[in-house]
């Protein structure tokens, strides 16, 4: 997973409570054989006229030109702005995979569903944690100032607007060091491959018919 | 100090690193791995530009998605394009990955990836096992650790080696006595799961022990290990013992010589102490064990096939009373109704629990002489494996099967989950092997009764749940 130490970027703000696992990526899309790919289908039923399906082309389908998502003025967005418990419903991985395919980095809300929380931070998605009063200064602000854009600051625990104010954010030092040093759980693993492989030697030497 | 279970055994000698708050690095012999649950997990390698850790631990299958008829079609038998694209991409994953040995749908070594890894010795005594299926649980019939795990998981085998897991608690199921004749490894397993429940082994590994274990074949200590996830644990295991050894020696990958001589030796002694001490212990009693039937929509919900339906009214607790009575308007069955009276539409003898050849036997044993009654729709019967399959043939069971009016299909995991064609239709009843009976699993509608394949071949004979201790073996 990609390293997260300090991003800048466009923001968009979704302004609605309670985003489920579903509207971001319909249970269709499951079917995927692919952990790539569900960006074009990110909150598929939200952004398009009609019913999207797995592995059907995307482009000349009919948008829905009210969703955030599909206003000019946000293309490019890797903020997202959010309310509360965003993520909330099934436990499907396809839900940070679309998202950040899609472009988002880093979702700024009032609070987030657990399950949701794990499956992002591990996918190297930062979901940042905002007071109601913070969220509704950054919404108002996000709709007013065309290309209206935030630096997130893992390291410092800082978001900070175009005019230089800063809020401060909280997250678990170890899932911290995970997103700082792009390490996700196989490369933590993978930290010990020198303990693996000792055990790996003394196995097969105690156990030489599991080899080979 | 109290001696050691088999369990803390299996955990101690695959213990690669551990934390100080119990977290633990365990180190995998054999990987499993079929193409429903790989896809992702071998496109997250190839993002990450990382290599499988070690290629001769992975045994691949397809058997999910694969179609039971129409081989001769090859791949286009496979009328569903998304699940053709899923046999497919193991194809294509395999090749580009490689594994130790791969059958691949259309294999005469193919099947469903629980019976294939004990009948060509992939799964030996004292391994580590995992798959990306709940079912793993089956191969701790040889006093292996294995367990089903998540997408993200297989792909973190597939890259470390390893897992990392917390020790569960050891529990012990002991069945004592003699079974009775025509009472089977399901049984046993269905009446365990009937006393302790759903979620009766939770946070558990069990061990299985008692002489009514130690009288079953290795093919009965599969199905009973099959079926442990059904009662919440998430590894089931049999100490090994001469029939361990028996089954395992002349495979295509048990060791030899030698290398077989010294793995006997080790494989002795995977066996719980006499001193070992349990978290919990359960115990049965053979003689109380009959043929059992589910009525409902949890393998918990079951009966002796001479019992009745159960009446919701009469249960204590609320919340069970509310999901009786759930179960009961699903299963279109009433309060009271006597489980022979049940008619059913179909028949299902298969599944990783229930697929092998010694299953097939106990069907054809009373299919013998007899015809599937009037009102079954369909009566399949689907073998685990390519091997099987020609096991049987050979024994003469598909013919037996065919002049009763079973239909002799292809292997995989069919209607045990309806992801290839072979489903339910809604609102039909059927009798089967498999080990899930949650509302939808066989088909949308569909209705689920687990039994044992004797009981399953009663019942498509008579069109009703029949005890098939009643039913006197025939000549042909
Ligand atoms: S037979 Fe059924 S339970 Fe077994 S692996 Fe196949 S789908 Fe799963």
């Amino acid at each position: 997973m990609d390293k997260f130490v300090r991003k800048e970027g466009l923001v968009a703000p979704l302004d609605r409570s309670n985003v489920d696992t579903d509207a971001i990526i319909p249970k269709q899309f499951l079917k995927s054989i692919k952990r790539t790919g569900f960006g074009p289908n990110l909150f598929d039923e939200w952004r398009y006229l009609d019913r999207g399906e797995p592995d059907s082309d995307n482009t000349g389908r009919p948008l829905n030109a009210e969703f955030v998502l599909n206003r000019q003025r946000y293309e490019g967005a890797t903020v997202m702005l959010a309310r509360e418990n965003f993520g909330c419903g099934s436990s499907r991985e396809h839900a940070p995979w679309a998202l950040l395919q899609f472009g988002i980095q880093t979702i700024i809300a009032t609070s987030f569903a657990d399950i949701f929380y794990n499956n992002s931070l591990k996918n190297g998605l930062l979901l940042i944690t905002l007071d109601a009063a913070t969220i509704d200064q950054l919404f108002r602000e996000t709709e007013s100032q065309e290309g209206y854009r935030l630096a997130v600051d893992l390291e410092h625990q800082s978001v900070t607007t175009p005019s230089g104010e800063s809020f401060s954010f909280e997250i678990d030092p170890h899932r911290k060091h995970c997103m700082m040093n792009g390490l996700d759980d196989i490369g933590l693993t993978l930290a010990h491959a020198d303990q693996i492989k000792t055990f790996e030697a003394a196995h097969r030497a105690r156990q030489p018919w599991l080899f080979g | 100090m109290a001696g050691k279970t088999l369990y803390d055994k299996l955990w101690e000698s695959h213990l690669v690193r551990s934390e100080t708050d119990g977290t633990a690095m365990i180190y995998i012999d054999r990987h499993l791995v079929h193409e429903v649950t790989s896809p992702q997990a071998y496109e997250g390698l190839k993002l990450a530009g990382r290599p499988v850790w070690r290629t001769d631990s992975v045994v691949a299958t397809a058997d999910h998605n694969t179609p039971t008829r129409n081989w001769h079609l090859g791949l286009d038998g496979i009328t569903d394009q998304v699940s053709r694209l899923q046999v497919e991409t193991l194809d294509k994953n395999i090749n580009e990955f490689k594994a130790k040995v791969y059958f691949p749908f259309l294999d005469k070594r193919q099947g469903i990836v629980h019976v294939i890894g004990p009948e060509n010795g992939a799964t030996l005594p004292g391994m580590t096992v995992v798959c990306g299926d709940s079912h793993t649980s089956t191969h701790g019939a040889f006093a292996a650790l294995a367990f089903g795990i998540g997408t993200s998981e297989v792909e973190h085998v597939l890259a470390t080696q390893c897992m990392v897991i917390k020790k569960s608690k050891a529990m012990q199921i002991v069945v004592d006595g003699d079974l009775g004749l025509g009472v089977t490894a399901k049984d046993v397993a269905l009446a365990i799961i009937g006393q302790i429940g759903t979620a009766g082994g939770t946070g558990h590994a069990v061990e299985f022990a008692g002489s009514a274990i130690r009288s079953l074949s290795m093919e009965g200590r599969m199905t009973l290990c099959n079926m442990a996830i059904e009662a919440g644990a998430r590894a089931g295991m049999v100490a090994v013992d001469q029939k361990t050894i028996d089954y395992v020696q002349g495979r295509m990958f048990s060791p030899t010589g030698a290398t077989w001589d010294q793995a006997v030796t080790y494989w002795r002694t995977l066996t719980s102490d006499a001193d070992a001490q349990f978290d919990q212990v359960v115990r049965l009693r053979a003689e109380d064990i009959v043929p059992q039937v589910t009525w409902g929509t949890s393998p918990e919900m079951v009966a002796g096939v001479d019992a009745q339906v159960p009446d919701p009214e009469k249960e204590s607790n609320p919340v069970k009373r509310e999901g009786y009575a759930r179960a009961l308007q699903y299963m279109n069955l009433s309060a009271g109704t006597a489980l022979t009276d049940i008619q059913i539409d179909k028949v299902f003898i298969g599944s990783c629990t229930n697929s092998r050849i010694e299953d097939l036997r106990a069907a054809a044993a009373v299919a013998r002489g007899r015809k599937v009654a009037a009102n079954i729709l369909q009566a399949l019967v689907v073998p685990g494996s390519g091997l099987v399959k020609a096991q049987a043939e050979e024994e003469g069971l598909d013919q037996i099967f065919k002049a009763a009016g079973f239909e002799w299909r292809e292997p995989g995991c069919s209607m045990c989950l309806g992801m290839n064609e072979d489903q339910l239709s809604p609102g039909e009843r059927c009798a089967s092997t498999s080990n899930r009976n949650f509302e939808g699993r066989q088909g949308a509608g569909g209705r689920t009764h687990l039994v044992s394949p004797a009981m399953a071949a009663a019942a498509a004979v008579t069109g009703h749940f029949i005890d098939v201790r009643q039913l006197p073996v025939l000549e042909a």
